[in-house]
């Protein structure tokens, strides 16, 4: 009969479930992701290690298409040296792809010397950008080949006196086309006589050491769902024997049993999270995925441990246990058939919620260093790398956050319609 | 009361001694040790440091000389940096992080009053609907994204206007703090928003509410002082564990914001193995939170005698 009740009971909270299409929808968005996550990597085949050096920090949209060119070929300057003495040097770009920036200027009688700066976006808007090279007064060109990037560079050539006093500046800007060199093509294996080719596609583009984000977000998101799910997992468990011992037994035992339970309660969470992280520490070459999970347990567990003794013991005084027990119900049937049913409602609406708060911890920790070690990515992780290079790349953040911030409202707002679909039992009492 | 103040009091001097305790196991469980961190050091050299700051002795001797040490309010001495000691950092930096976490706070305040009331207030029209669908946002998106964005923001507003209306980092003018201490409250405002929300719409009808409405006192008198008033108290229940959110909090958005308090002290002081800023720090910051949580719990039982006496009584 009990088992009749019990049964009527979730099927209320699923009936109730079901009704609210917000709920469903969610839960039907957190099983995609969940398996996108799962067997995305599988979908998705590129390694998410492996670096597309033709293609560093490259953002989701923009061409794809690279020419070719000899970029193992010395360049020994212009064909065409401009002639020397006019009263104007003038800066030009001969090529510009990203193997090479080629650069040549007429040489000017009065400079005994130049110097050459690049500037770039991100970069501070009043200063020259890096310095490039420092030439001779007899140079009339220059091949920049320094991680060149498809986007807009400033070149500024100073023509400097003997103490490297600035004389004038010429300055031009300059976007060098996508490239990749010959023997690169080869390597990917060009058709003969083909002159461009595709590079991968990358849906997310890539971080700033030319790593697919779409793979490592899958990947990172293995992390951090399994942390955010198993640890929560793992401390509900716990914190579910802990408490019902603990209202089972009474007396001394639970009163001991309790203000432990109060003294991990109290102590800060974060604080003892980073404490636990550090002191359990990481050898070389692990994740610290571990590390992390086994912090999470050792300092979540309290809170499920009170909320379940606490319904076990207002669950205790209900007319229906006394009468099962006046009809001779041993402890073990009243505990396996009644109050362990009856206290999963709150459990698993607790689960929901601790799911996201452990994603958020395991994000800041990740974030400030103290969490997944590189090259595992988690999303904290990957924000953090990304959050350096907000100005230049924002994609680089932009999705690991995204999939946080997703994630966890997708879990709180199913928390919240679980609660209010749970909240039948509190009307009926 | 008396008999439950000493308890609590009593409860949370052994909770600071349990704080310190665990963080001194804790640091010497950690592999590596800053002594011998990258660079090698002549054994001779290494042994007069391990003396010098009692390493060599056993621990049960360290752990009593760092309690005997920690009674007197010392901290001890940096590893890293050398003459400094961790009093010191933490009375330098700690005062940069009380700035920013109390206008943070302030934030938060005044955020959850106005939207809360505006929320409880027109209950199930738009201005409630966008509020918890705020609130919603914000509690799900970290904070170091809401900063990440503040930046950006704010840099993009400096270049449109051509001037810089706010720094994007940093610390020293009073233009420094709004962009990071708003980010760090906004979490926090969110949270208190929907718990003041839910108590503002719990009190609505209550007696005493319906009591002055009847007697025709004007609606906002009502509000304020029937209605907000007792809502609030909910909200001071929560005070401790929201003030222990924003000191963590600080962690994150002082690295993101370049901002020299205690939070970015102490995470630095973690990747460096610095031990006794790590194990000072931590002890301060728990005796600190441990307080501050006695503090408004014994502020919320003096607010609501109802507390009071049922908790004598267990």
């Amino acid at each position: 009969m009990a088992n009749a009740a019990d049964h009527r009971y979730w099927a209320t909270v699923w009936r109730r479930l079901k009704a609210d299409r917000k709920a469903i929808a969610c839960l039907v968005m957190l099983v995609g992701l969940i398996l996108a996550v799962v067997a995305g990597p599988s979908l998705w085949s590129i390694n998410p290690e492996a670096q597309f050096l033709n293609q560093i920090a490259s953002s989701p949209i923009g061409s794809r298409t690279a020419i070719v060119v000899d970029a193992n070929e010395l360049w020994t300057g212009p064909d065409k040296t401009p002639e020397a003495g006019a009263s104007t040097a003038r800066l030009s770009v001969i090529e510009a792809n990203t193997e090479f920036v080629r650069l040549s200027w007429r040489q000017d009688t009065s400079a005994k010397g130049y110097q050459l700066y690049r500037w770039s976006e991100g970069m501070n808007a009043a200063s020259l950008g890096m310095p490039v090279a420092v030439l001779e007064a007899g140079d009339s060109w220059y091949e920049d080949r320094l991680n060149l990037r498809p986007e807009r560079y400033e070149y500024t050539l100073l023509a400097v006196d003997e103490l490297g006093t600035e004389r004038y500046r010429q300055q031009i800007r300059v976007t060098p086309v996508l490239a990749m060199s010959e023997f690169d093509a080869e390597l990917a294996s060009i058709a003969e006589g083909e002159t461009t080719i595709e590079l991968p596609a990358h849906p997310l583009g890539t971080d700033h050491l030319g790593r697919d984000m779409l793979a490592r977000l899958l990947e990172g998101g293995q992390v951090s769902l399994f942390i955010g799910i198993f640890a929560p997992l793992m401390y509900m468990l716990f914190g579910l024997a802990y408490g019902a011992t603990s209202a089972l037994i009474g007396g001394r035992v639970d009163a001991i049993m309790m203000s432990i339970v109060d003294f991990v309660i109290a102590l800060p969470f974060l604080l003892f999270m980073i404490l636990f992280r550090v002191a359990l520490g990481t050898e070389p070459g692990e994740s610290g995925i571990a590390a992390l999970v086994i912090a999470l347990i050792a300092l979540g567990w309290p809170s499920p441990a009170r909320l379940v003794r606490g319904e076990i013991l207002r669950l205790r005084e209900m007319p229906y246990i006394e009468a099962a027990r006046l009809m001779g119900a041993g402890q073990r049937y009243l505990i396996l058939r009644h109050l362990i049913p009856n206290v999963m409602g709150s459990v698993l609406v607790s689960f929901t919620f601790a799911i996201p708060s452990a994603i958020f911890t395991e994000a800041f920790l990740s974030f400030i260093g103290m969490g997944v070690v590189p090259p595992a990515p988690s999303w904290g992780s990957m924000c953090n790398d990304g959050i350096s290079r907000l100005l230049t790349n924002p994609h680089m953040m932009l999705f690991p956050a995204l999939a946080i911030s997703i994630t966890v409202l997708l879990f709180n707002l199913l928390g919240d319609a679980l609660r209010d679909a749970m909240a039948i039992r509190r009307g009926a009492d | 009361m008396m008999r439950y103040l000493l308890n609590r009091i009593l409860y949370a001097i052994v909770t600071i001694w349990f704080v310190a305790t665990a963080t001194f196991f804790a640091m010497h469980f950690v592999p590596g040790d800053p002594l011998s961190n990258e660079k090698v050091i002549p054994e001779k050299i290494y042994a007069t440091l391990q003396a010098y700051y009692g390493l060599d002795k056993p621990l049960g001797e360290q752990y009593l000389i760092y309690m005997q040490r920690l009674l007197q309010g010392d901290f001890g001495v940096s590893f890293t940096q050398q003459n400094r000691s961790v009093n010191d950092i933490i009375a330098e930096h700690f005062s940069v992080s009380a700035i920013l976490g109390l206008l943070a706070l302030i934030f938060a305040l005044f955020g959850a009053l106005i939207f809360g009331s505006v929320a409880s207030i027109w209950r199930r029209r738009w201005p409630d609907t966008a509020t918890v669908l705020g609130v919603m946002v914000a509690v799900s998106v970290p904070s170091f994204v809401f900063a990440a964005l503040a930046q950006l923001f704010i840099v993009e507003m400096n270049q449109f206007t051509g001037w810089q209306v706010l720094p994007v980092a940093g610390w020293g003018s009073i233009s420094h703090i709004w962009a990071p201490a708003l980010m760090l409250g906004l979490g926090t405002m969110a949270f208190l928003t929907r718990l003041l929300r839910g108590s503002l719409i719990d009190t609505a009808d209550q007696p005493y509410v319906l009591a002055a409405q009847a007697r025709g006192l004007p609606p906002w008198r009502c509000f304020l002082r029937y209605q907000l008033r007792n809502a609030l108290l909910p909200t001071l229940s929560v005070m401790g564990p929201t003030i222990a959110g924003i000191t963590t909090g600080g962690f994150v958005v002082e690295q993101v914001f370049a901002i020299p308090g205690l939070g970015r002290y102490f995470v630095q002081a973690v990747a460096q193995l610095d031990y006794t800023v790590i194990m000072g720090t931590t002890v301060f910051y728990g005796a600190f939170l441990v307080i501050v949580v006695l503090a408004f719990d014994l502020l919320y039982a003096w607010a609501d005698p109802r507390i009071r006496i049922s908790r004598d009584m267990t």
